[in-house]
């Protein structure tokens, strides 16, 4: 039996009781978009009995579920509810589940972004979901005087078999939401579990499919203005002025201004990248009015110079100096001065045994340096957001996976006390690390608060593509020292980036190698940056797992077994003392892709590639299958096999899975952005290439590790492994091997269509 | 601006709007039906398929002056209750993820299972290429073309 920590136990529940007195106003129901549908509403109680800040319950045993995290597509809004719903033990078709609204003193931890929802989520939901069932347990047990300990549960129903008495929730709600909160709960063994690893439906997808509106862009109140932003045409760039006469005439426009998105003083959060500071905003009636006058805005730019800034560590990390360099900076020079860094030697991250002495005693040394270009997040749903800001108060309506961390940023920008800004979570349209960065909260609050009224501020796919924090461009070099029978002496790896290293020291192979040596560099930039799905492993792996590939051919090894046999090195007699992986789960995955996808007998004319690794504390081995049919790259198909303990949502993971790696090789593919005097090249989907329905792959296979271990991330993890096994399977195909992404123009340039 | 009248989902309406106006922001703005998504306002992602006179369109690029006269069928109209033949294999296939694009492929998807009822992988491949989306869900809106097509 797993007893609950006590202090957690107390301390989350604590916040709760010191609201239910009253404090803030609840604004549940604030979306008429969450408004349960009509089935639902006919099952709808009279009265709601809460029981703690994720439950509450109807006298006629209907329950909501309120859903922590913000939502961007990795369906927390179903499998969270999932883990309160098991612990609680109700039946799965008496829940609704509602978004919560950000609320720190009721929720723990309401960010969505690092693959941690599920698993920072764990244990405070399954806390929450068995103390509301003790409660009503504890209720039962006071109304048919029996002990607690006889009475059981069923699927909402309560029992004490030996006075044969029989109640549902509902009949026991309204009294077990008087009790007091019991501090020590016993939650469920694994094998108990009756809708964790059960496959459910995503629980708005009726309300997807039939186009109800779920996003913050859908949303509108009486009296809203609509606003459009003009930022800078170039990375370096500032405002300089602009002319309101230009715009002020056209048909539906009210008010032209710029707005400061910082205050001087203010000490920046982690999130709080913003390319642009300073933008001019455009109020009108309506959407294409302020997008109109957008293009005819008369307005000057000019040169920024040098700033410097101290922004705050992650999760308490020290503060970090950042310089953003004055100039209007260009991939062409951007490429000349990574190859001078690349010659350089750079930071000494980690060093075991002693490589530059196997180096010089090496018979041969392998070299191969690979690199990766900026990427746009390209969210579907452009960045936006409502806001309502009159006086001191402030409503605010928009997509960010970090509410926590703008609600700073508003309050100190709009000098509204915290307490008096609300936040609400709406469905994204996508995040992949994109909207943990939400300077546009910001700026639609500060448009509402010049305004005085209610505001819909909308990027356009152009202001979105060409605004920055981007995924950064990316080099690493690896070197392997070999002796006169291709034995591994030695491994290095020199890894940078602009502005940031990719590298990740400690993660394999280090650990199995016993002479390593890890080096680190990085170019400072203008153009911003931001967390993109597995951020960094998202090269590193691609570098890291290609050039393993190539080494077990020189090594005359099968590239399954080569990690094999390095990662039972690092599990027996492991190098150093740091390494932050699990060597016996890593080979497990590679293991069940090599069973799965029958790795020693590839189907015929079908040229196979691996790849493997380990982020966000979950392991992924994937086999990619290309078939080059009419001079054309197809992948046929692609395995993975997955280690991410407990799946909580099995057909919803496999989703997850799917997708992950689709958008991997479409980025291995195509995606690149590029610069021209601080320029983004690509502003839309004509010029910048997402993958399509005719490039995915026919089929992907999805395969699970059996696992009773508590839950770990799963967005982020699949989609580093897949760059170098497509890289890998081209290299099959074609005789060439890929250094640089996207891979697409020099398959083009081997008379390959793409 | 001029007024237009528009036959939206069986409903006749009229917007006072500036001709140039995309018949997407006349949905979203003016007719509060905010089903019909932005997503590039170049006709490159498909977010904004509707069906004009049943063929799938790109309300991003209709501008509300070409669309009189016409009968214009959106997410929210493709069905009462949500249960159109491609709503239903939608759901079957659990197919969303953020879900902001899935209007938009619906709707191509519908267009495409009224010209050709029976669409080989090639045909869903074609008619389904000018829809993006950005969580990949490709192969459960493939799938779910071939349910809906099953079950028309």
């Amino acid at each position: 039996m797993a007893t609950l920590d006590k202090k957690l136990d107390r301390r989350s529940f604590l916040k709760v009781s010191a609201l239910a007195g009253g404090g803030m106003v609840l604004s549940f129901s604030w979306l008429a978009g969450c408004k349960p549908t009509p089935e639902q509403a006919l099952e709808m109680p009279k009265e709601w009995f809460e029981l703690n800040s994720y439950i509450k319950i109807g006298e006629n045993g209907a329950v909501t579920l309120f859903s922590p995290n913000p939502e961007f597509g990795s369906n927390v809004k179903t499998s969270m509810p999932m883990i309160l719903a098991d612990e609680l033990d109700v039946d799965w078709k008496m829940v609704m589940v509602e978004q919560a609204d950000f609320w720190p003193q009721r929720f723990e931890r309401q960010f969505t972004g690092g693959s941690q929802g599920i698993r920072q989520g764990w244990i405070p939901l399954r806390t929450a979901g068995a103390t509301a069932r003790q409660m009503l347990v504890n209720a039962a047990a006071q109304t048919w005087k029996v002990p607690a300990s006889e009475i059981t549960s069923t699927a909402g129903v309560l029992e004490h078999k030996a006075s044969s008495k029989k109640a549902g929730y509902g009949e026991m709600a309204s009294l077990a939401a008087t009790l007091e909160v019991p501090e020590d709960v016993t939650l469920k063994e694994p094998k108990d579990f009756k809708i964790i690893g059960t496959s459910k439906k995503n629980v708005d997808i009726e309300k997807i499919v039939s186009g109800k509106p779920l996003f913050s862009i859908d949303h509108k109140v009486e009296g809203m203005k609509y606003a459009a932003i003009v930022h800078p045409p170039a990375f370096g760039m500032k405002l300089k002025s602009f002319d309101k006469s230009s715009v002020s005439g056209m048909p539906g426009i009210l008010d032209v201004f710029s707005i400061n998105l910082f205050k001087d003083d203010y000490g920046r959060n982690f999130f709080d990248t913003t390319t642009f500071p300073e933008i001019v905003a455009i109020v009108g009636n309506s959407t294409w009015e302020v997008m109109q006058a957008k293009k005819n805005l008369a307005v000057e730019w000019e040169n920024a110079p040098e700033s410097n800034f101290e922004v705050a560590g992650f999760g308490g990390r020290p503060n970090t100096k950042m310089t953003v360099p004055a100039g209007l900076e260009n991939t062409n020079l951007h490429k000349e001065r990574m190859a001078e860094y690349i010659q350089k030697s750079g930071n000494v991250v980690r060093r075991d045994g002693d490589p530059e002495g196997m180096f010089k005693k090496a018979a041969k040394i392998i070299e191969k340096t690979y690199a990766a270009p900026f990427l746009a997040h390209n969210t579907m749903e452009p960045m936006n957001c409502f806001a309502d800001v009159k006086g001191d108060r402030a409503v605010i309506y928009g997509p960010t996976q970090a509410p926590e961390f703008i609600m700073n940023t508003l309050s100190s920008s709009l000098g509204i006390p915290k307490e008096n800004i609300q936040i609400n979570l709406s469905r994204m349209g996508g995040g992949f690390g994109r909207r943990a960065y939400s300077h546009h909260l910001t700026e639609a609050a500060l448009i509402s608060q010049k305004i005085q009224a209610p505001v819909k501020m909308v990027y356009t796919r152009e202001d979105d593509m060409s605004s920055g924090v981007y995924r950064p461009t990316y080099s690493a070099t690896y070197r392997a020292a070999l002796d006169e029978n291709n034995n591994l002496l030695a491994l290095h790896v020199k890894a940078g980036g602009i502005p940031e290293t990719p590298l990740h020291a400690n993660r394999f192979p280090a650990g199995a190698i016993d002479h390593y040596l890890a080096e680190s560099w990085q170019i400072e930039s203008n153009i911003t940056i931001g967390a993109f799905r597995a951020p960094r492993s998202n090269f590193i792996a691609a570098a890291e797992q290609s050039f393993l590939d190539e080494l077990a051919e020189v090594m005359g090894k099968d590239p399954i077994d080569f990690r094999l046999e390095l990662l039972k090195r690092a599990e027996t007699n492991p190098v150093g003392e740091n390494n932050d992986y699990d060597a016996k789960r890593y080979a497990g995955v590679l293991e069940l892709v090599r069973d799965k996808s029958n790795w020693n007998t590839p189907a015929p004319e079908v040229h196979r590639g691996v790849s493997a690794y380990f982020c966000h504390n979950s392991y992924v081995a994937e086999v990619v299958d290309t078939k080059i049919v009419d001079s054309k790259p197809v992948v046929e198909k692609v395995y993975a096999a997955v280690d991410c303990g407990i799946v909580i949502n099995p057909d919803a993971a496999i989703n997850m899975g799917e997708g992950a790696i689709i958008d991997g090789i479409g980025n291995a593919f195509f995606g690149e952005l590029t610069f021209e005097n601080g320029v983004p090249s690509k502003t839309n989907f004509d010029k910048y290439r997402m993958i399509r329905q005719k490039e995915t792959p026919k089929s992907i296979e999805v395969h699970f590790v059996d696992s009773k271990e508590d839950p770990t991330g799963l967005g982020e993890p699949f989609f580093p492994p897949v760059f170098a096994a497509l890289a890998n399977s081209l290299y099959k195909a074609t005789g060439k091997r890929y250094y640089e992404q996207p891979f697409a123009p020099q398959l083009e340039m081997q008379n390959l269509k793409m | 601006m001029a007024t237009f009248n528009l036959t939206i989902n069986g409903t006749s309406k009229q917007v006072d709007v500036d001709p140039s106006t995309p018949v997407l922001w006349v949905l979203r703005d003016h007719l509060d039906l905010v089903g019909t998504k932005f997503g590039c306002g170049i006709a490159q992602c498909g977010a904004c398929t509707i069906h004009l006179d049943g063929n799938a369109v790109r309300s991003c690029q209709l501008p509300v002056s070409a669309a009189e006269g016409a009968s214009i069928t959106t997410i929210e109209g493709l069905s009462e209750n949500g249960d159109h033949p491609v709503q239903k294999a939608w759901m079957e296939h659990d197919v969303p993820q953020c879900g902001y694009c899935q209007a938009g492929q619906i709707m191509t998807a519908a267009a495409l299972l009224q010209q050709n009822p029976n669409p080989s992988e090639e045909d869903i491949e074609n008619a389904m290429n000018g829809n993006i989306c950005r969580c990949g869900t490709y192969l459960r809106i493939k799938a779910a073309v071939k349910t809906a097509a099953q079950n028309l």
